[in-house]
């Protein structure tokens, strides 16, 4: 029987074993120190690792991104927190600008074995700085990587993955998950490759294609239809760059029917890629548009519970847009 | 430090000569409409190639972080002129970034510099990670960082050289002030007279040095590298150097400067001070001089030569180098196109 454990569990696990097994891994962040960092994820860190491979940082995320890439351009293998991805707007410069463009601007002289971890995502009475999904600025950059989980086991097996990777990956852990969310996690090592899909659940009605969090609205969604004796196939995509399209593809070739779910407000999304890769690739297979459900096209997540509730795309809407997409 | 002997001065003076000259044939190149972009150098040699020496004699092992104007970094560091241009014409086989980037950037670990990019002052954090990596590895590396007096404006340095201060990191931060940001006057730049007064502030050793004088450049340079090796931290240097020519081959410096400016500049030319100097040892003489000219010329004749022959990247090597391995970026094209 493997242990029962959440996200910031499985998070930390990943990063202790990889730690462990390689001395070229460090972490580096705001209080991730002694306070562990403010989700606990590296709680325990510096007594087991000491204060070289757990740094705490000034309080300057582009400071911390840009040291972090040059860290990995000598050989190591950082993992930079930035404790929430609403503060990482100053690092782009440094992941988008630098890390993404280091080997192809050096001709693969140097490269950037980093990893930029960063808890993101609402419901969490964040407000507008504490609750953003950052995920699309980040995807539309070729030489960086992004991946966001969804569950414990995903989220252990792909944070190994992207602390081994050769390349700047963007781990994103959505908040909301991290205590929420627990299930099955082998305490040996195993890794999820970066840019593999996984088929959640299967069905053969409608599929819908989500990450994070929503994956386990869709969850939800999928059972409440399957008592009406509709047949929900759910995609995690996992990684959101590079996209697995093949498990994609290959899924509404089942279904004929897609929707696309992220919590990420709607315009210039993830779905707006997967739509328009779908329609390319699979225009013949469809037997409906493909649609999107998504947050609002607001500037960030309200504070208020009314409000935060308006702006996510909920069981009700999921629920709405997959009838839509069946009644079609 | 020390002072340095006639036989070392008239060997900087001669890459000197070859900097120079390679420098004024990048921008014939530009004006004959083969070489898109030319910085210049000039001016800011003795800064440069003063700075090198020192480090190369008081380092065990030195890894430099450029900008867009060190071609005397560069140089000294072993880039031929060959190398350099084959950047300027952006052709097939140019050694730091096949031809990707701009002259003179891109990388080469075995040459010991890399000037990744052209946001100034991004490189500087890069640095302080490249020494705080030799830090934990217990690497006796000295890391230089150069950069401008534009880029000392940006927030990442500030950044960069509070870390490294705080973990008394085996960095050397070199400022070439020149006095122009593009056409911004250092006194619209900062309300302070030296870049290097901020040091104070990081609670590390600044040194504001005339950059044109190659042994003030050598001394500063060299204590700075040997605070640093020991394990004293970080030292910000200010080589008060001059820009005589516009900020680029794209640049109107007529806009935004005085002719009598200008003209100023020029009397602190660092190739003309160490000609005076070699001249006053009695090291130099017209014979020897017209020799390092000449011998600079030929090889920058042939390598111009070479480079001019040389045909541009393949096309085809335009997604190299994207991902490790190139797996992802050739799959996803062919998958997404």
């Amino acid at each position: 029987m493997m242990p029962i454990i959440n996200v910031i569990e499985a998070v930390r696990d990943a990063m202790k074993e990889e730690m462990a097994r390689d001395a070229s891994v460090f972490i580096m962040g705001e209080d991730v120190g002694k306070r562990g960092g403010v989700f606990l994820a590296t709680q325990g860190f510096v007594e087991e690792f000491g204060e070289q491979r757990v740094i705490d940082m000034p309080l300057a995320e582009s400071g911390i991104a840009g040291i972090a890439v040059g860290a990995a351009m000598a050989g190591l293998r950082p993992i930079a927190e930035i404790q929430f991805a609403d503060f990482i707007s100053p690092t782009m410069n440094q992941i988008v600008g630098e890390a993404a463009r280091a080997r192809y601007g050096t001709k693969g002289e140097v490269h950037v074995p980093m990893v930029v971890r960063s808890p993101y995502g609402g419901q969490v009475r964040g407000g507008l700085f504490h609750s953003q999904s950052v995920e699309a600025y980040f995807a539309h950059t070729p030489g960086l990587k992004v991946v966001a989980p969804s569950t414990p086991f995903d989220a252990k097996g792909l944070l190994k993955s992207a602390i081994r990777d050769n390349d700047p990956v963007l781990f994103l852990e959505h908040k909301r998950t991290y205590r929420s969310v627990r299930g099955e996690v082998p305490n040996t090592d195993y890794s999820i490759p970066i840019g593999s899909a996984d088929v959640k659940r299967a069905g053969h009605d409608a599929t819908i294609v989500s990450y994070g969090l929503t994956i386990h609205y869709a969850l939800q969604a999928a059972e409440v239809l399957e008592k009406e004796g509709i047949q929900i196939e759910i995609v995690d995509l996992r990684s959101i760059r590079p996209l697995d399209t093949e498990t994609i593809i290959n899924s509404v070739s089942k279904t004929s029917r897609l929707l696309v779910l992220h919590e990420d407000n709607l315009t210039g999304g993830i779905g707006a890629e997967i739509s328009a890769i779908v329609s390319e690739k699979a225009f013949d297979l469809l037997d409906a548009p493909i649609m999107r459900c998504a947050g609002l096209d607001i500037p960030a997540m309200p504070f208020a519970p009314t409000l935060e509730a308006a702006y996510m795309p909920s069981l009700e809407k999921i629920l709405a847009t997959t009838r839509k997409l069946l009644a079609y | 430090m020390r002072e340095l002997d006639p036989e070392e001065l008239l060997d900087i003076y001669e890459t000197m000569i070859l900097v120079r000259t390679l420098d004024e044939r990048v921008w014939t190149l530009n004006r004959q409409g083969k070489a898109a972009i030319v910085a210049s150098s000039q001016g800011h040699e003795a800064a440069q190639l003063g700075s090198v020496k020192a480090l190369s004699e008081f380092a065990e092992s030195y890894f430099c972080f450029t900008y867009y104007r060190d071609m005397g970094v560069c140089v000294a560091q072993g880039l031929t002129p060959k190398d350099v241009l084959l950047g300027f014409l952006a052709k097939e086989g140019e050694p730091i970034s096949d031809a990707r980037q701009f002259p003179l950037h891109g990388a080469s670990k075995e040459k010991g510099f890399m000037n990744l990019s052209n946001v100034v002052g991004t490189h500087v954090p890069h640095a302080v990670g490249w020494a705080l990596a030799s830090k934990i590895n217990k690497l006796p590396t000295v890391t230089a960082v150069y950069f401008g007096d534009g880029a000392a404006s940006q927030g990442e340095i500030h950044e960069a050289m509070n870390f490294a201060a705080i973990h008394k990191l085996p960095v050397i931060f070199l400022c070439e002030n020149n006095r122009y940001a593009i056409s911004v006057p250092i006194e619209q730049q900062m309300a302070i007279t030296n870049v290097a007064d901020r040091a104070q502030a990081y609670g590390i050793p600044g040194y504001t040095v005339d950059g044109t004088d190659i042994q003030q450049v050598f001394d500063v340079t060299a204590q700075a590298t040997v605070r640093a090796s020991e394990g004293e931290g970080p030292t910000l240097i200010e080589y008060q150097v001059e820009r005589y020519l516009p900020h680029t081959s794209d640049d109107d410096d007529s806009t935004y400067r005085t002719p009598l400016d200008i003209e100023k500049s020029k009397q602190r030319d660092p190739l003309k001070k160490l000609r005076d100097l070699l001249l006053s040892k009695g090291v130099l003489n017209d014979k020897i001089e017209s020799e390092l000219i000449k011998t600079a010329k030929q090889k920058i004749n042939s390598a111009t030569e070479f480079a001019e022959k040389a045909p541009y990247p393949k096309a085809d090597d335009v997604l190299e180098h994207v991902y490790d391995n190139n797996s992802i970026s050739k799959d996803q094209h062919d998958a997404n196109h």
